[in-house]
């Protein structure tokens, strides 16, 4: 299974001539940063997701919205595709370039354009990295909720396309819960504020569809984020458990005790032995899973809920609880968990981490289903999530340069996937569907569902030239792919044409 | 507690709402959706023949510890509400209640949020998925019963507040939340400025509020959370204590001021004044227009929202509005324009979504705009 560009399955691509395209954009954004040596393309060729390359036709390298506007019209007018890009750490493909498309990098619009503490909003452009905004603000005891692992490169641009998430959304929500207005610039170079300072705006919601919308329906060219106070307090308790079903079990007891942690994160004991042997976070090597809880708040409040997880965790079976004594050994805790992922890295040459979701109480089922696979396909799979929302990042463990590991990766992620779909979940919570899990799509909609999104693609961008065969999966795309999975010897799409 | 409850498909009337709309569609018709009826006074008037979701009821599954229940459409608020009370959890946006029939998919498509919005989320904040049907009565599935899921375009929350112009939703899924362990409210007699510089400044530290008004010369403010936060914080604002019942009136438009007698009887009577809400950044001042001296009004959402009885000329108050960085919205039984118009590009975008959603106009046709 090859994830590129497939002309048969994604859309045919207009053959465009690289010199004429840039001589046009040159001629009509003349101050335009453009690359077009190879040399100057490679380091764009991918996002976060490197298993997958594509030298762009070009990269564009705007300043100014004038810039960003004369290049979408150009484009738009050449019928010439657009891929747009962040900070490029995406995880999904996202932002992987079209050979035949320009790569319109945002990373240069990195101002914060205005803090209004009082009105606990900020005003910033969409290159600037999320934890930035947190930094900025923090002098006013303010912070920016929404903390995708990567958030000290990630940029806020990126996390509009993605509706990024992190540890602390299941009290605090994702991007679509923290994000006010957007200006966006569409195809045609428009421009349009969406959304508002107050709390609502008149019309249809556009707001909540740009959000996690990957680039497709226009670009993003400035956003403006609700502000938070930063808690009082956070404390954080750390219980190990010798059954990782106990540890699931756990999760759920504690929210039907009333308690919204800041944070709930469970980690397998691949991922704990990672961790440890990376940071010394004085994680249990032992266990079989932990949890860590993060319960934050005003001082007396926090302690009450202390008091009330811990009988919990007892009721449920924790063999160790631990209470972090001090933000220090707090730090240490979250510092395992945050860097899970490059410490599983060490233990494998590569790693391919998957993000589905599913509805809590199906943990025990979908863990016992993944450790099945993992035997079935020969690959070690660590599972690290965030427990409190269901979102699971299991991460495959496999060697690129073995022949053919790459492709079993693949095929073991996608079964994953199916089964967080099969358990009444989805494919992606936060990292998008980009081209990584565009098959996947086919298994979590049917064709009425995929024909809808083509129909608000249509709505925003008729030729289809915003990253074009991202996100949504063509019919054509889902015909072919279905035929390759039969649930219940029934074919998913029966009414499509097969090629 | 664990276990999901499920109630008998009794209330499943999907079949027969997927007829009517085939037979729409084949006929050139347009419907125009109607649940409890409670909400004919949002919007504007729509021709069509009336399609009602009220036998498409009943809770479909809800589980305490997930959070998260799906309801379908027709089912009365309610009864909804009711149940979430006995597991000790509410939906925390408090939607408006517009007496015993108002229903869930009402609720959803007029996208109203309660006292407690700015601090906890509007009604799309807390929409996890959808069913629809589309404009051929076919059933559509969006987003689903987790808490993040990217998968796909957020066609869930895009038909929040649309007022059935999209779609007809059939069911929904929401997260819901435990009822806080603890509240107080209290009313302080202080000018408007002075509470909103009080408002701004309490902004800035995590207390736990829940609601604040401006209204009759008071500030009044909700504390919810942990009791010892709420006893703390308490004392530290003083002031004296307000009756509870107050954020339930304001919640339901059953204060004086929304005269709830209005949206019970339709045809609006002369002698009372439009009714307005104005949706303006924090931090705005009171609006400086000679016509609203001495009219009456509520500062909702710590002066986020305003509530207003004045028979100022919609532009004058829509201009204000706008320069503010807001907009207004009449809540007149057939005002001619209830909505802010949108900015030419905006306006072609949302024709252009509407055009490809529903490219027949059987929905609802005219409810939010004219041409859509």
């Amino acid at each position: 299974m090859n994830i590129l560009h497939d002309e048969r399955l994604d859309g045919e691509l207009v053959p465009h001539d690289r010199a004429k395209v840039l001589a046009a954009l040159a001629n009509a954004a003349p101050d335009l940063t453009l690359l077009h040596r190879e040399e100057d393309l490679r380091p764009f060729e991918c996002d976060g997701l490197s298993a997958y390359r594509v030298l762009p036709m070009l990269v564009a390298l705007p300043e100014t919205l004038d810039q960003v506007e004369a290049l979408l019209r150009k484009c738009h007018e050449l019928r010439v595709p657009v891929v747009t890009r962040g900070a490029g750490t995406g995880l999904s493909g996202g932002a992987l370039p079209l050979e035949q498309g320009v790569l319109l990098v945002m990373s240069r619009f990195s101002r914060i354009l205005e803090i209004d503490a009082d009105a606990r909003i900020a005003r910033v452009q969409p290159g600037v990295r999320n934890l930035a905004i947190s930094e900025a603000v923090a002098p006013h005891g303010l912070y920016y909720a929404p903390d995708p692992s990567s958030q000290i490169a990630c940029s806020i641009g990126g996390n509009v396309a993605e509706n990024a998430g992190g540890v602390h959304c299941l009290k605090y929500g994702l991007t679509v819960h923290n994000v006010m207005s957007l200006n966006v610039m569409t195809i045609e170079g428009e421009r349009m504020t969406i959304g508002s300072e107050a709390l609502d705006s008149p019309g249809f919601d556009l707001l909540a569809l740009m959000m996690g919308s990957e680039g497709m329906l226009g670009v993003v060219t400035e956003v403006t984020v609700k502000l938070l106070p930063k808690p009082e307090t956070a404390k954080v308790l750390m219980a190990s458990f010798d059954d990782i079903e106990k540890a699931g079990t756990a999760v759920g007891a504690i929210i039907a005790a009333g308690i919204i942690p800041g944070g709930l994160e469970m980690m397998d004991n691949l991922a704990i032995r990672a961790a440890e042997d990376f940071i010394q976070a004085g994680y249990p090597v032992d266990a079989e899973a932990i949890l860590l809880c993060e319960l934050d708040g005003v001082e007396a409040d926090v302690q009450e809920d202390i008091n009330t997880v811990r009988r919990v965790l007892e009721t449920s079976g924790a063999t160790d609880i631990q209470l972090a004594r001090d933000d220090a050994e707090r730090a240490r805790f979250w510092a395992g968990r945050k860097n899970a992922f490059p410490a599983v890295g060490r233990m494998s040459p590569d790693y391919y981490c998957m993000d589905g979701t599913i509805p809590r109480r199906e943990l025990p089922r979908v863990l016992k289903g993944i450790s099945q696979l993992s035997e079935q396909y020969g690959l070690r799979v660590a599972n690290v999530f965030h427990a409190g929302d269901g979102n699971m990042h299991p991460l495959i463990l496999f060697d690129a340069n073995r022949e053919g590991e790459l492709a079993v990766a693949e095929e073991l992620g996608g079964r994953i996937l199916e089964l967080c779909v099969e358990a009444g979940g989805s494919i992606t919570g936060e990292h998008g569907v980009g081209r990584e899990k565009i098959n996947q799509m086919c298994a979590q909609f049917g064709s009425l569902e995929i024909t809808a999104f083509h129909a608000v693609k249509h709505a925003f961008d008729e030729h289809g030239l915003l990253n074009p065969g991202k996100n949504i999966p063509t019919l054509a795309r889902c015909a072919e792919f279905g035929a390759m999975h039969v649930h219940n010897n029934e074919l998913p799409h029966p009414e499509l044409p097969r090629f | 507690m664990s276990a999901t409850e499920t109630s008998t498909t009794s209330g499943d009337d999907l079949v027969s709402l997927g007829e009517r709309l085939k037979q729409a569609h084949r006929e050139g018709g347009a419907v125009r959706i109607e649940g409890g009826g409670t909400r004919h006074f949002t919007g504007r008037q729509v021709e069509g023949e009336v399609l009602s979701t009220r036998r498409h009821r009943g809770i479909t599954s809800y589980d305490p510890v997930e959070l998260i229940v799906s309801v379908r459409a027709g089912t009365p608020l309610q009864e909804l509400e009711a149940t979430l009370a006995q597991h000790g959890q509410m939906l925390p946006f408090e939607p408006p209640r517009f007496g015993a029939e108002s229903t869930v998919g009402g609720m959803v498509a007029s996208g109203l949020s309660g006292p407690r919005r700015p601090w906890a989320g509007a009604v799309r904040d807390f929409v996890l998925g959808m069913r629809v049907l589309d404009h051929q009565g076919r059933e559509q599935r969006f987003g689903g019963e987790v808490m993040k899921n990217v998968a796909g375009y957020d066609l869930s929350r895009l038909m929040v507040g649309a007022q059935g112009t999209l779609g007809l939703i059939t069911e929904v899924s929401l997260k819901v939340l435990p009822v806080p362990s603890s509240s107080r409210s209290l009313r302080l007699e202080i000018d408007r400025e002075r509470a909103m510089q009080q408002l701004a400044s309490w902004g800035r530290q995590p207390l736990p509020l829940s609601a604040a008004t401006w209204h009759d010369g008071a500030l009044n403010l909700r504390l919810e959370g942990g009791p010892g936060s709420v006893a703390a914080t308490a004392d530290m604002i003083g002031g004296d204590d307000l009756d509870a019942g107050y954020w339930q009136q304001l919640r339901d438009w059953q204060l004086p001021l929304f005269r709830d007698d209005q949206f019970r009887s339709q045809p609006f009577t002369d002698h009372q004044q439009p009714l307005w809400r104005l949706a303006l950044p924090a931090n705005t001042p009171a609006l400086a227009l000679a016509e609203l001296e001495g009219a009456e009004s509520i500062d909702d959402w710590a002066g986020c929202q305003r509530w207003l009885r004045s028979d100022i000329e919609a532009t004058t108050l829509r201009d204000a509005c706008a320069l503010a960085g807001g907009h207004a919205t009449c809540f007149t039984p057939q005002a001619a324009d209830p909505y802010t118009p949108l900015s030419p590009v905006l306006a072609r975008y949302h024709r252009q979504l509407k055009q490809q959603l529903d490219p027949n106009g059987v929905f609802n046709p005219g409810r939010l705009y004219p041409d859509f």
